[in-house]
């Protein structure tokens, strides 16, 4: 065994510093005792204790540093010495993170007087108590979060409505607010068009065709997809509506959504009949004569919404590409399918993208199947067996169940997906892919490998398997959308433009002995 | 204009709260965002949740938010002044030849840990209750002793806390509110009671400082016409001092302000000289003053009903247990006390270590020590070793505050007061716990302090106090 010791005369170093040093030194490799402190009494008295006081440190005065080392060997002794020399050199640099982290909605908005948003995606347990600090803070909620009662969310949007305040959701996925998406949305142009959507998907594919036929958004406001229930009353449609008819940069008002409950809809076209500017109206499965009778023009599908928007905020109809239905390529498909290839299966991540496609169908087909059918005649069985036509909401709560939601985790639909390319029954598989914020950075691509190996393996066994994709974003968005789409075609994807394209498409594929 | 209107007119900022790339699309789009470092409160228990809620209700909160700024106020506003020094037995109301005081929450003596039990043992030897330390454990198991803790007759005591009738005590006055609050005197260095250490080099010191030490401080503050610790303390802290873990600075006045009163009584110089340098032989000596400036002042703002302002952590080795102003009177809400994690001495692993223990985080109650780290830039190593890490400890505690106190300020974060008046449901709807600057005993008897570090007290101190809280505040 052996001891080392050094003192350094008139070397000071506070004793909180010296400690954190010793305790470094301790650990060492081979150091059995390192002891560095100044030469106190205390110092010495804890010396004295371990039995490593020595006369030589007796004898050092309060203003002396002391170095002890105990090691195995001389040369353990002399390493360790070194180290602990490099030691009080390298005390560490200065991290340089002094950004300001907040616990609490309460003292971020008591320290940054400009915020005015809350976006809220907490666990639904807590999102109510935190989207009600936003509203005592005088901010504007966005409520991502699902899972949040009914009470709770008529209570916040009383409450918002008092204070005069949004709360989008719960279970809001989009929302465009001065020319900035929240959540998932997609990068489309500035514009004249104010939408109030209750459908997430629904919003989103609006959102995208106005861009596309040229026009552009002033605010996407999502409600929340119950808003529009006899419970909740659309008290924020109709204070979104409100809002954006005051608004001078909007022309034209866009309504998406669900058919909604009786005196619900009769407070929205009581509403759009005090509106100064034009309300187009998107009620998924909806009937004309009402919004008529309200003053509201009508659109049966998501593309038929945005065409009259953009055409009512002033666009020249004329120079629109509509991308009309390519007809010689219905023909086409129809004439590669076999007989008995005859049903559609939908397997979509978009719950509204879904809900248009299947009510295309069910114009002309009864036995139209699906986890989100109203008509519990219709609604599947057994959701992990397709009948018949078969539309899938993959988003829905049935699927999810504490996964992620297919937007982000395509597991579930790849699984599905190869399952349906197996039944001959099928006569085309449509899909749709989302782009934007919020979404997978490569919808089609994690698809992809699926397709090809289906594909493949209908060649094998010599029949036609006919994909129908869509691809839903705009040309500003990320991904890029035209890569996306060539990755489709590539496979042998068929693409079509619009949700609503998707469903006519897909219904006129395998209509027979038209 | 409507405040949607306002909202479609102005720059989108917005405060994110959950999934985080949230916030990072939204930046993407030049508009501001903050995401916040939020966690469920209460941990996500709903009972905790619920009380939350219930306290939230605007009438009750508007009763709540009064009491607790009239205990902030209190607290603020206490002066208090050094005005004597005395024997227990002399001036703490309560006090008898067999009482014993130890540190935190009550608890009796089969329970307590190897330190204290070693404090309590020397401190019966000490009072000539017992010929040994032997016998002394006798005693203490016999029921002759009464035990109560420092907190309940006034006092606070460090550590062990063990107090005893002889002792000589700090006697401190709220000039603001009139009460008083006593400890007792820094044994200096590291073999010492109040870490569990009793042998008779332990014995002897404390009976030098019975018989010359304290009677000497007494003679001299006789002189005095008292001193203000509330301005020494602010001063100590622009001199580099958090006032529970460093003392340096606050050492140095006090015994500058008692020194020329010293020299005024009838001790011969060879006894002066012998207290000056025991003085000097550690920078610990202010460190028990500071203890009873802020006993006082919390103190003057226990039993204000209503208030949620948590007026006492302490701990007695075994529990932490802390004491709320809105319970009055000796209500503890308590759980496990927890391992301090810090540098340790030579010698000594974290194994060895006792459990959190002393009265000393009624410093961080006030808003001192820990809370003041930002103040003591030298003794960062206790919480990492940077700076950085000093502000941020300061500056986070003011999420769980009420206020801050314009008297006593911290130059590095611009002069801003020190976090004052931890609210009880702060603390639960955060989930932030107060950090604590303190020494580490060693966890058998007789052997005494072993390092230093940084602790945090139970969560479930805090949640039995919000619970009783929300069922007694209608």
């Amino acid at each position: 065994m052996s001891t080392k010791v050094v003192i350094k005369q008139s070397t000071y170093f506070d004793s909180v510093s010296l400690m954190s040093l010793s305790t470094k030194a301790n650990q060492i490799e081979g150091v059995e005792q390192a002891v560095i402190a100044m030469g106190t009494e205390m110092n010495k008295e804890v010396l004295r204790n371990v039995g490593l006081l020595t006369p030589e440190l007796e004898g050092a005065k309060t203003s002396d540093l002391m170095i002890v080392v105990k090691a195995a060997t001389d040369e353990l002794c002399e390493s360790a010495f070194l180290q602990i020399e490099e030691l009080f050199k390298n005390k560490g640099a200065a991290k340089g993170t002094s950004d300001i982290k907040y616990p609490t909605i309460d003292s971020a908005a008591k320290s940054i007087p400009e915020a005015n948003l809350a976006v809220i995606s907490v666990n639904g347990a807590y999102a109510a108590r935190e989207a009600r600090k936003a509203l005592d803070n005088d901010l504007h909620v966005m409520l991502f979060s699902d899972n949040v009662s009914i009470e709770d969310e008529i209570a916040l949007k009383q409450y918002a409505h008092e204070k005069g305040l949004l709360v989008m959701g719960p279970d809001c996925g989009t929302a465009i607010i001065g020319n900035v998406a929240l959540c998932f949305g997609n990068s489309v142009r500035r514009g004249n068009i104010g939408i109030v959507g209750a459908s997430g998907t629904g919003s989103q594919e609006v959102s995208v065709r106005i861009h596309d036929f040229g026009g552009g958004i002033t605010q996407l406001i999502g409600t929340g997809g119950r808003d529009l229930s006899e419970q909740v009353g659309g008290i924020m449609m109709l204070d979104g509506m409100k809002a954006l008819d005051e608004d001078e940069a909007t022309k034209v008002i866009v309504l998406i959504s669900k058919p909604p409950a009786p005196s619900v809809e009769k407070k929205v076209l009581d509403q759009i009949k005090l509106c100064k500017k034009p309300v187009v109206v998107y009620f998924i499965g909806g009937t004309e004569e009402s919004v008529v009778a309200a003053g509201g023009h009508f659109a049966k599908t998501s593309k038929e919404a945005a065409l009259k928007a953009v055409v009512l905020a002033g666009a020249d109809e004329s120079t629109i590409n509509k991308r009309a239905l390519n007809i010689p390529l219905v023909e086409e498909i129809r004439a590669k399918l076999t007989p008995e290839q005859k049903y559609i299966r939908g397997l979509f991540c978009g719950g509204t993208l879904c809900d248009e496609a299947m009510y295309i169908a069910m114009d002309k087909f009864d036995n139209v199947y699906s986890n989100i059918q109203k008509n519990p005649d219709y609604k599947l069985k057994d959701l992990h067996v397709s009948k018949e036509h078969t539309f899938l909401d993959l988003g829905d709560d049935d699927f999810t169940n504490g996964k992620p939601h297919p937007m982000i985790d395509p597991s579930t639909r790849i699984a599905r997906f190869l399952q349906e390319a197996k039944d001959p029954e099928v006569g085309v598989i449509v899909m749709d892919f989302i782009l934007g914020f919020g979404s997978h950075e490569d919808p089609v691509g994690v698809m992809l490998p699926a397709i090809i190996e289906a594909k493949e393996l209908a060649a094998k066994e010599g029949r036609h398997l006919e994909i129908l994709g869509y691809v839903l974003g705009t040309d500003l968005d990320s991904p890029k959308i035209e890569d996306q789409v060539n990755k489709l075609m590539e496979a042998g994807v068929t693409i079509a433009s619009s949700s609503t394209n998707v469903g006519l498409l897909s219904r006129e594929f395998v209509v027979k002995g038209a | 204009m409507s405040k949607i209107n306002e909202l479609f007119n102005s720059k989108l900022n917005v405060i994110n709260v959950g999934i985080e790339f949230f916030k990072d699309d939204i930046l993407k789009q030049n508009a501001t965002a903050t995401h916040l470092e939020w966690k469920p409160p209460g941990g996500g228990k709903p009972e905790l949740i619920t009380a939350l809620d219930k306290l939230e209700d605007p009438a009750l909160l508007e009763k709540i938010e009064a009491a607790n700024k009239l205990a902030v106020e209190r607290i603020v506003n206490s002066q208090p002044i050094l005005i004597g020094f005395d024997q227990a037995i002399n001036c703490v109301p309560g006090m008898t030849k067999t009482t014993i005081l130890h540190s935190g929450p009550p608890i009796t003596w089969d329970r307590m840990n190897g330190a204290m039990r070693g404090a309590v043992t020397g401190a019966i030897v000490f009072e000539g209750l017992a010929k040994n330390l032997e016998e002394a454990a006798k005693v203490a198991a016999s029921g002759k002793i009464t035990f109560a803790p420092c907190h309940e007759l006034n006092c606070v005591g460090s550590m062990a806390g063990v107090t005893s009738a002889s002792m000589f005590m700090h006697i401190v006055e709220n000039k603001t509110y009139g009460n008083i609050a006593y400890t007792n005197l820094s044994e200096q260095m590291s073999k010492i009671l109040r870490m569990g250490a009793n042998d008779e080099t332990v014995i002897a010191r404390l009976n030098w400082m019975r018989d010359v030490l304290g009677p000497m401080l007494r003679d001299a503050m006789k002189l005095s016409n008292g001193i203000d610790l509330r301005l020494m303390l602010a001063q100590a802290l622009h001199m580099g001092d958090e006032c529970h873990n460093r003392n340096n600075a606050g050492t140095s006045l006090l015994i500058q302000a008692l020194t020329p009163f010293i020299l005024e009584t009838n001790f011969t110089t060879e006894q002066k000289r012998e207290v000056f340098d025991f003085v000097a032989s550690s920078d610990y000596f202010s460190g028990p003053t500071w203890m009873a400036l802020c006993k006082c002042a919390l103190d003057a703002a226990h039993g204000i009903e209503n208030s949620t302002i948590v007026t006492t952590m302490a701990r007695n080795g075994v529990e932490f247990g802390i004491r709320v102003s809105g319970m009055p009177g000796n209500t503890w809400f308590t759980g496990p006390a927890q391992k301090v994690i810090g540098p340790m001495f030579a010698g000594y692993k974290p194994e060895d270590s006792g459990l959190d223990i002393g009265d000393s985080a009624i410093t961080e109650t006030y808003g001192i020590g820990g809370f003041a780290m930002a103040a003591a830039p030298a003794i960062v190593a206790l919480v990492g070793g940077t700076v950085e890490e000093a502000l941020g400890f300061s500056t986070k505690m003011k999420e769980i505050t009420t206020t801050e106190n314009p008297n006593v300020t911290i130059p590095l974060l611009n002069f801003s007061g020190i976090a004052t008046g931890i609210d009880v449901r702060n603390v639960i709807q955060t989930g932030i716990l107060p950090v604590i600057n303190t020494a580490i005993a060693h966890k058998e008897p007789g052997i005494g302090m072993i390092g230093a570090g940084i602790t945090y007290p139970p969560t479930e101190a805090f949640e039995k106090a919000l619970l009783a809280l929300s069922d007694k505040i209608s």
